[in-house]
């Protein structure tokens, strides 16, 4: 699975921005067309954007674009952006499973003959789009990662946002749930307030303890901070280190059943442990087995 | 006309018109003091005498001053200084001809000085960075001998050592008393140490102290001594103070430039700096301040008390100083109105002259207790030469100021830069005027990659260590090529039009006129 | 050539170049005016590019003012596509 702990936005129509963008090492870089770019420079940004994918050295970053919706640009900016191998396509305000199938289709066309597959995140900025999540999860195995957009979403609902959100609560959990359902990612909201790095870590601590596999971050100076919360603790390796002993020498026992610390060892345990390990060795904090 | 070379390879004349035979730069450390220090005649003063006297037209007339003189001023007043204008319009007015002026440091508010060399009144220009019209002006071709540019080490120790010799220093002194004292803490244009103006007290030949806010005798704190002034004049208003010093100075909210500043913080503490009694200089603004942002941070994690900063103190440092994180601060120059607020009332922020902070030829400046010291450029080389004198255009727009100095006494130099100022690619295969010499650099970090310089083998291993993200400098100049495109040369015209002196004196590099 | 309506784009930020654009009348050419923070290094590159780009888009008759502040390539491609298309030209698709 593709780490995607941070997701940077930068402005799709600012080219120091898009030049240095594979500078602050975010897990995605996602050219925004969309809410970042006023709508009398959609075909400036679109031009931009589809030549910095071509020029730019991203590093590692993953390249991603936000298009426009179905409803105003997307069907432009699908076969303008498609051919310069954008890694990824993140579709905004995606309500319905329809709405992803009808990317997919216009994303086929525009892809040229021995292109790598462009991958699809899903933007569920709208109650109709939380409603309709698992089926937007299913709806085409190019759809990697479900997002998640509270500003959108708390303004559709007339509710007040807030940092501690717990008027996002249930729609996190939906993402979260939709997308694990469809052994997906999901992706968590920003954290807007730029200045309060407190504030930022604990959101994104509740973001992983939910369940959420990354952070979407409208700022450089956030990504360590993000990185730090997503990525294994020392505790969390020592610990999946000690799990994968006691089961090997189970194993080489021919024992039934492994344990540690007196409790049982089952396969969610297991996997849980597996995954931290695969997760530590691919940010290189833990060495390979 | 002969060509030595020096020892950075630069090519240069065996003399120059306007300025002298070149001695050439042998080395950061090659050139050893050869002489005693100068000294100014002795005088006495009558116990009835009085030194206030009406204006400046009046101490001219008393000394008094004539063509070809040496006149001198510090530049602590910096883009809101008054006296430099006053002085030279009271020349100007007085026919006189052929001055040089000893200015520390050229300011865009000094444009008058550029009519001054139009109508005769100044041919020369002795100073350690230069900005605004003047420097326009310089790289032109308009000044008939070429400008001599120095670090401020080498200024106090040319004063020290008599190869600047100044007939006359006007001290614009931000409070005085009748009888001389002066100190840069009070006063509507109190700009904190005044360490620039502490050696031409000491040695020039007559001292003016200039103010606009005379106080009670005796005055207290003393910078600069009664002792050595001879004439106090009271003036309107000595300088701006918005000019001056700014509100607070600020870190950088550029990304990348944060980006650069993190990742130097983490080199000092892979270069394993990081630890009690840690010593710092930073610069007052952009990636290099915001490095002292995340310098603290290293320091509050690792429960580390530093022994000192150094500087150009901004309020960001006395910050560190009032949190405990430095036992001292050592001030030659303070950027804004938190500094000269501490000075004025701190014990453990101390005010030291120029030669304390810098010079070479001395029982051991500031600059050589530094651990580590982090400043820009303009270009930096192959060789790691750095250029802070032009810009890329071939004009000057600075100086070494204190560049060099550090550079050279303290343990790890570190410089940070953009890869691409603009489009423009910061690495070079030569710098167009070498100012600090490649042999004191250590490490170059970028948004890209850190450098370290090739006779760093010992950082190098501890930053492979570290997963510091490690180029060679090579690489980097060709990534930032890969980028930008290969730039064009810059060519110059053949009249040397400054002539870059190192901390001890010798010739490094060589200004020629801008087309 | 007639067809064709003046046209802007770009913006004059660090790292941008603002392009405006006037069809010629035929046989005028292509001219490109241009001013730059990089003239010096970059003038006779950044001149290339532009006209690299027109040519491509097969347009013969135009009159170009650039305003560069420091743009890569890239940038200056992307600005020049964006202004010839804002003039009318229909855009060749295969830029790639």
């Amino acid at each position: 699975m593709d780490l995607r702990r941070t997701m940077l936005f930068m402005p799709g129509n600012n080219p120091g921005m898009l030049q240095n963008g594979g500078v602050f090492g975010a897990d995605a870089i996602i050219l925004d067309l969309e809410d970042a770019v006023a709508p009398q420079e959609k075909d400036a940004a679109r031009l931009l954007v589809a030549q910095s994918l071509k020029t730019v050295d991203y590093g590692t970053s993953e390249k991603v674009v936000r298009i426009n919706p179905l409803d105003t640009f997307a069907r432009i900016d699908i076969p303008a952006i498609v051919p310069c191998c954008p890694d990824a396509i993140l579709v905004p305000k995606v309500e319905s499973s329809e709405d992803i199938q009808e990317v997919a289709r216009l994303v086929a066309v525009a892809e040229k003959p021995g292109q790598a597959q462009v991958k699809l995140i899903a933007l569920l900025e709208t109650p109709r789009g939380i409603a309709e999540a698992y089926r937007i999860a299913k709806a085409d195995k190019r759809v990697v990662a479900l997002a998640f957009g509270a500003e959108d979403y708390t303004a559709s609902l007339g509710a007040k946002r807030t940092k501690e959100g717990t008027e996002i609560f249930t729609a996190r959990t939906i993402v979260v749930n939709s997308a694990a359902a469809v052994g997906i990612q999901s992706i968590d909201t920003p954290f807007t307030d730029v200045n309060d790095i407190e504030g930022l870590v604990a959101d994104t601590q509740l973001a992983k303890q939910l369940g959420f596999k990354g952070k979407l971050s409208i700022n450089p100076r956030q990504i360590d901070d993000i990185h730090k919360v997503f990525n294994p603790t020392v505790q969390d390796i020592n610990w999946a280190e000690r799990i994968i002993k006691a089961i090997r020498k189970a194993e080489a026992e021919g024992a039934g059943v492994a344990s540690l610390d007196g409790k049982m060892v089952d396969a969610p345990i297991v996997a849980r442990a597996e995954l931290i390990l695969y997760l530590a060795r691919l940010l290189g904090l833990a060495e390979e087995a | 006309m002969n060509q030595l070379t020096n020892a950075i390879g630069r090519d240069l004349p065996e003399s120059i018109e306007g300025y002298g035979k070149v001695r050439p730069f042998a080395g950061a450390f090659a050139t050893l003091p050869d002489m005693p220090r100068q000294a100014p005649k002795v005088k006495r003063a009558l116990p009835s005498e009085q030194k206030l006297v009406e204006d400046i037209e009046t101490v001219f007339k008393q000394i008094p001053i004539k063509d070809g003189m040496t006149l001198s001023f510090h530049h602590h007043l910096r883009n809101g200084d008054g006296v430099v204008n006053l002085v030279l319009a009271v020349a100007a007015k007085l026919g006189i001809k052929n001055l040089t002026v000893a200015l520390s440091s050229v300011f865009p508010v000094h444009a008058p000085l550029v009519e001054h060399v139009k109508n005769g009144v100044v041919v020369g220009l002795d100073t350690n960075y230069m900005s605004g019209p003047v420097a326009q002006a310089v790289s032109h071709g308009l000044f008939p001998r070429p400008v001599v540019m120095r670090t401020h080490g080498g200024r106090a120790r040319a004063i020290e050592c008599g190869q600047l010799k100044i007939d006359v220093a006007f001290i614009a002194a931000p409070a005085a008393d009748d009888y001389g004292n002066v100190n840069g803490v009070e006063g509507p244009a109190a700009c904190g140490s005044l360490g620039y103006a502490i050696p031409d007290a000491q040695y020039a030949d007559h001292v003016v102290a200039v103010t606009d806010h005379l106080m009670p005798y005796p005055l207290s704190p003393i910078s600069i001594p009664q002792t050595r002034v001879d004439y106090v004049v009271k003036v309107e208003c000595i300088g701006d103070p918005k000019g001056i010093v700014s509100g607070t100075t600020k870190i950088t909210r550029d990304p990348v430039g944060l980006k650069i500043a993190e990742t130097t913080a983490k080199v000092i503490k892979a270069a394993g700096l990081i630890k009690d009694d840690f010593s710092f200089q930073t610069g007052a603004g952009g990636a290099s301040l915001a490095a002292a942002y995340y310098v603290r941070q290293m320091m509050e994690e690792a429960g580390v008390t530093g022994s000192f900063a150094l500087g150009g103190i901004t309020g960001y440092m006395v910050e560190m100083l009032e949190a405990g994180l430095f036992r001292k601060l050592i001030d030659v120059q303070g950027f804004d109105l938190d500094a000269v607020r501490s000075i004025a009332s701190n014990p453990k922020h101390l005010e030291v002259s120029a030669d304390f902070y810098a010079s070479p030829f001395n029982m051991g400046a500031a600059v050589n207790k530094l651990d580590v010291v982090v400043l820009g450029a303009t270009e930096i080389d192959t060789d790691f030469n750095v250029n802070v004198v032009t810009g890329s255009d071939g004009v000057v727009m600075g100086g070494s100021g204190g560049h060099s100095d550090a550079a050279a006494g303290a343990k790890m130099t570190i410089i940070v830069a953009n890869l691409l100022r603009g489009r423009l690619p910061i690495i070079k295969g030569q710098v167009l005027t070498a100012t600090t010499p490649g042999e004191t650099i250590d490490v170059l970090v970028t948004e890209r990659g850190v450098a370290v310089n090739p006779n760093r083998t010992d950082l190098y291993e501890k930053f492979k260590a570290a997963g510091l993200p490690l180029k060679t400098v090579e690489e980097l100049k060709i990534l930032a090529e890969k980028m930008a495109g290969v730039p064009e040369s810059i060519t110059t015209g053949e009249k040397i039009v400054a002539v870059v002196e190192y901390r001890d004196g010798t010739v490094i590099d060589v200004v020629r006129q801008s087309k | 050539m007639n067809e064709l309506k003046p046209a802007q784009a770009g913006t004059l930020e660090s790292n941008d170049i603002m392009i405006t654009m006037a069809p010629g009348a035929q046989g005028s050419g292509v001219i490109i005016d241009l001013e730059s923070i990089v003239l010096a290094q970059y003038g006779p590159a950044i001149k290339q590019t532009i006209a690299a780009v027109v040519a491509e888009q097969n347009v013969t008759d135009i009159y170009i003012k650039a305003v560069d502040r420091g743009a890569l390539d890239c940038t200056i491609q992307a600005r020049t596509l964006t202004a010839l298309a804002r003039t009318g030209v229909i855009l060749q698709k295969e830029l790639i």
